[in-house]
């Protein structure tokens, strides 16, 4: 059997629970697409979520510099690469713009933070951030892009927890997007039948199943047979 | 303001949709009751795409899944959570208890981690053991009959071991471990630390034509559009529904009390219909609870008249009493032999594909009662806080943390599904003194006297949990891994986790033979009443280290065998 056919056998019992799977793979980023463009949501949301996700959509916390400076920000932490483009490109400061609307405690860090490396960008180049040479941008996050793991982290200085926080919503913001999922190689969230880990990975880290173990184990041929048991409770089937 | 009656008088009124009372409206419906199910949220069917969350994508939700809305993320399946706006509960003598509500058809078991075990002998009279709490006035030999019934109804799967405090069942074959599953089972077999199959109701094979069959896409939480998990409604109401089962739904209506007549028996309900804010009554033969352990004693407590000035059920003071939750803690490590990973989908069943059991014997030990261990890790769906401290781990390697750039990208590879983590999940001992009872200060958005809590836990379950703390190190080091902090110490009990966390809470109402120390009879009727049942965890005695659902089920479908013989007979 090969792979479409085993997914497609897979639905033979779902359809009775209206499940429409098929749908659900490559047309996705169309429809997420548009999604995200017009704030409106198809992901099971109640009438009281959605309007609360559309209320967040109406207002606008960062300014236009703002947002211009996560752009680029975003971009340094996590520029394009031969294979995949930069974080700024694939809408994460849009996401960092939600996130301080849906959790309000980011928003005086994050605009602090921004504040905090114009602020040292025209002290030291006489230029906000977003207009300095990317050495001069590097020489800047060079110095708190360490931080001192001997350090607790609410203890670190403004600057070292305001990149962290930066790096860590730069890096989320991306690899919860298509493109990011794509990067990582993540293969899941897919119907599929386990049958167990792969051999060559098996053999990578030195691993194997136990016979008594895998005896107990669903033979994935039997799948689709309806169960049945004797008295002591054996499967028959 | 006039409350609005209805003339109908129902064989049976159900309050609450979850595993109890979905057992519950399929039983009675099937024996030709015509019955009311009332329920405080709203609809839901897992296979309606209005409502649906499974298979979607981090980026269909504009927080990328965060917890900012639902408790458990955008994805999780749950309407409801700690905190309901307009629906307080408020703690006594600085005592803590978070309490999770569920606010929909179906209840929690929409979200929950599936995990299906059976209680032993020695779960049901474990006074006879250790001396300490009750014995339930039930045993094994009793509800096993309907543990078997559960079973073929709902499935699971799991293996049979022979263990005599995990009782077997009719199981289906569990799925495969996983690879990061692997490595515990070798790091705990070098302890002599027991690992089996897990033992959960998804389906790994077709039970009915009606159900699907697991497609392994691990997201139970976010409840099941193929059925292939057990949901109460999906499993339970739905199938009564089509079966032709006599079912008037009420959603949205919020259960204030039972009422009774001058004889003390219930003739009903009365509920506040959340759509218009106003106070109707149901009138039932029969009055089946089944709102969950806590809320259900804030109903009977709450129903008070000439013939239960106490509250209903309330005679002997113990309605609220013996409250309990299983004990939790958890940690977890990095394991560098799980550095680098070829990619595959290891999506497998949502939650564990094996667990341990308790394993020790607790006279050799200076805590009363076990727990056992459930395993995470794996390679999983990226979510909000994925990629968070990307390269932590680096520090293990005397390589520096933090920085910018694309050599992010080959630390979150390089790091992706290295984590292992452990929960133990633990017996309580049931003790008096811990309880809800109603707050006279304080209202609900509905007009209803709200819960007030007072729970402390004691050296019994803070030993039990530095015990799980010494199991998880020597796990970690059997492992090759890096814990990822150190165990808790006596200044944060050990790690335990505050009461109610676990959301196993149960004994509100609890069963025995006395009505001087107990709620319910053998058959979860009231002592006071005896047309009022409870068929959630209210009547649990004790809980075992086991999640309670399983037993849930199959004590409500005993009660609801009884409840037919009984109108039958005319007795109730």
């Amino acid at each position: 059997m090969d792979r479409r056919e085993s997914i497609k056998s897979l639905f033979i019992g779902a359809a009775a629970g209206g499940l429409a799977l098929a749908s659900c793979q490559p047309e996705i980023s169309a429809e997420a697409q548009e999604a995200m463009a017009t704030g409106a949501t198809n992901y099971g949301r109640t009438p009281e979520e959605d309007a609360q996700i559309a209320a967040l959509h109406a207002q606008q916390f960062f300014t236009p510099h703002e947002l211009e400076s996560l752009a680029i920000l975003t971009a340094l932490i996590l520029p394009e690469n031969e294979d995949f483009p930069s974080a700024a490109s694939v809408g994460v400061p849009d996401f960092i713009e939600f996130m301080a609307k849906d959790y309000p405690a980011f928003q005086t860090p994050i605009r602090g933070g921004l504040m905090w490396l114009d602020h040292i960008s025209n002290r030291r180049f006489g230029l906000e951030f977003k207009k300095l040479e990317p050495a001069q941008q590097h020489e800047i996050l060079e110095e708190i892009a360490y931080p001192d793991l001997a350090v607790s982290e609410g203890a670190r200085p403004l600057e070292v927890r305001f990149f962290s926080l930066m790096r860590n919503l730069t890096l989320t913001g991306y690899y919860t997007t298509e493109t990011g999922i794509k990067d990582l190689g993540y293969q899941g969230n897919m119907p599929n039948v386990w049958d167990g880990v792969p051999q060559e990975v098996l053999d990578q880290h030195g691993m194997a199943y136990e016979e008594a173990w895998l005896a107990k184990c669903i033979d994935q041929k039997t799948r689709g047979n309806i169960a049945s048991w004797d008295e002591q409770g054996n499967l028959l089937t | 303001m006039q409350i609005k009656e209805s003339s109908k008088i129902y064989d049976a009124v159900i309050v609450g949709s979850g595993a109890g009372g979905g057992m519950a409206t399929k039983i009675l419906s099937e024996a030709g009751l015509n019955i009311a199910v009332v329920e405080a949220g709203p609809h839901f069917d897992p296979a309606n795409p209005d409502q649906q969350t499974q298979m979607k994508w981090p980026w269909e939700s504009p927080r990328r899944g965060a917890n900012t809305q639902r408790t458990f993320g955008d994805f999780d399946a749950l309407y409801g959570g700690w905190d309901i706006p307009g629906e307080p509960y408020t703690r006594k003598d600085g005592t803590k208890f978070d309490w999770f509500r569920a606010r929909m058809l179906g209840g929690r078991t929409n979200h929950w981690g599936r995990i299906s075990l059976r209680f032993s002998e020695r779960d049901f009279k474990h006074k006879d053991v250790d001396g300490l709490g009750d014995n339930w006035p039930i045993g094994y030999e009793d509800v096993k009959p309907y543990y078997d019934k559960v079973d073929k109804l709902i499935g699971l799967f799991g293996s049979k071991e022979n263990l005599p405090n995990e009782p077997d069942g009719f199981f289906l074959p569990p799925p495969k471990p996983r690879l990061h599953e692997l490595f515990y089972i070798k790091g705990a077999r070098k302890s002599n630390i027991p690992v089996i199959p897990s033992r959960m109701s998804m389906l790994t094979k077709k039970i009915n034509p009606e159900r699907g069959v697991c497609f392994y896409c691990g997201q139970c939480n976010r409840s099941c559009s193929a059925y292939a998990d057990f949901s109460a409604g999906s499993c339970l109401i739905f199938p009564a529904q089509k079966n032709g089962g006599q079912i008037d739904l009420y959603n949205n209506a919020m259960v204030r009390e039972v009422l009774t007549n001058s004889e003390g028996k219930a003739t009903g309900i009365s509920y506040i219909d959340k759509a218009d804010r106003k106070e109707y009554t149901l009138r039932a033969k029969v009055v089946v609870l089944a709102a969950s352990a806590c809320s259900s004693a804030r109903i009977l407590l709450n129903s008070k008249s000439p013939q239960h000035p106490n509250g209903l059920g309330n005679s002997g003071n113990t309605v609220g009493k013996y409250l309990h939750d299983s004990t939790g803690s958890g940690r977890s490590a990095f394991v560098p032999d799980l550095v680098n990973r070829k990619m595959y989908n290891e999506d497998g069943v949502g939650g564990m594909h094996v667990y341990t059991p308790w394993w020790l014997d607790n006279k050799k030990l200076d805590f009363p009662r076990g727990y056992h261990i459930e395993v995470w890790g794996g390679m999983g769906m990226p979510n909000y806080g994925f990629g968070f401290n990307a390269n932590e781990y680096n520090k293990f390697f005397g390589l520096k943390v933090g920085g910018y750039g694309n050599s992010l990208r080959s630390d979150v590879k390089k790091y992706y599904g290295s984590v292992v983590g452990f929960g133990g999940r633990g017996e309580s001992i049931a003790m008096e003194d811990n309880y809800c009872e109603i707050d006279p200060s304080v209202v609900d958005q509905f007009g209803i006297p709200v819960l007030r809590f007072h729970y402390n836990w004691s050296d019994f379950e803070r030993k039990q949990a530095k015990h799980m703390h010494e199991t998880f190190d020597e796990l970690i080091h059997n492992m090759g891994g890096e814990a990822l902090s150190a165990a808790p110490g006596a200044d944060r009990e050990y790690g335990l986790e505050a009461p109610g966390r676990i959301i196993h809470e149960v004994g509100t109402t609890r069963m025995g033979n006395d009505p001087k120390t107990s709620v319910v009879n053998q058959f979860q009727q009231l002592h006071d009443a005896n047309n009022v049942f409870i068929v959630d965890a209210g009547p649990f005695v004790s809980q075992a280290d086991k999640n309670p659902t399983w037993t849930i089920l199959a004590l409500s479908w005993r009660t609801c065998d009884y409840i037919v013989e009984q109108l039958k007979m005319q007795n109730i």
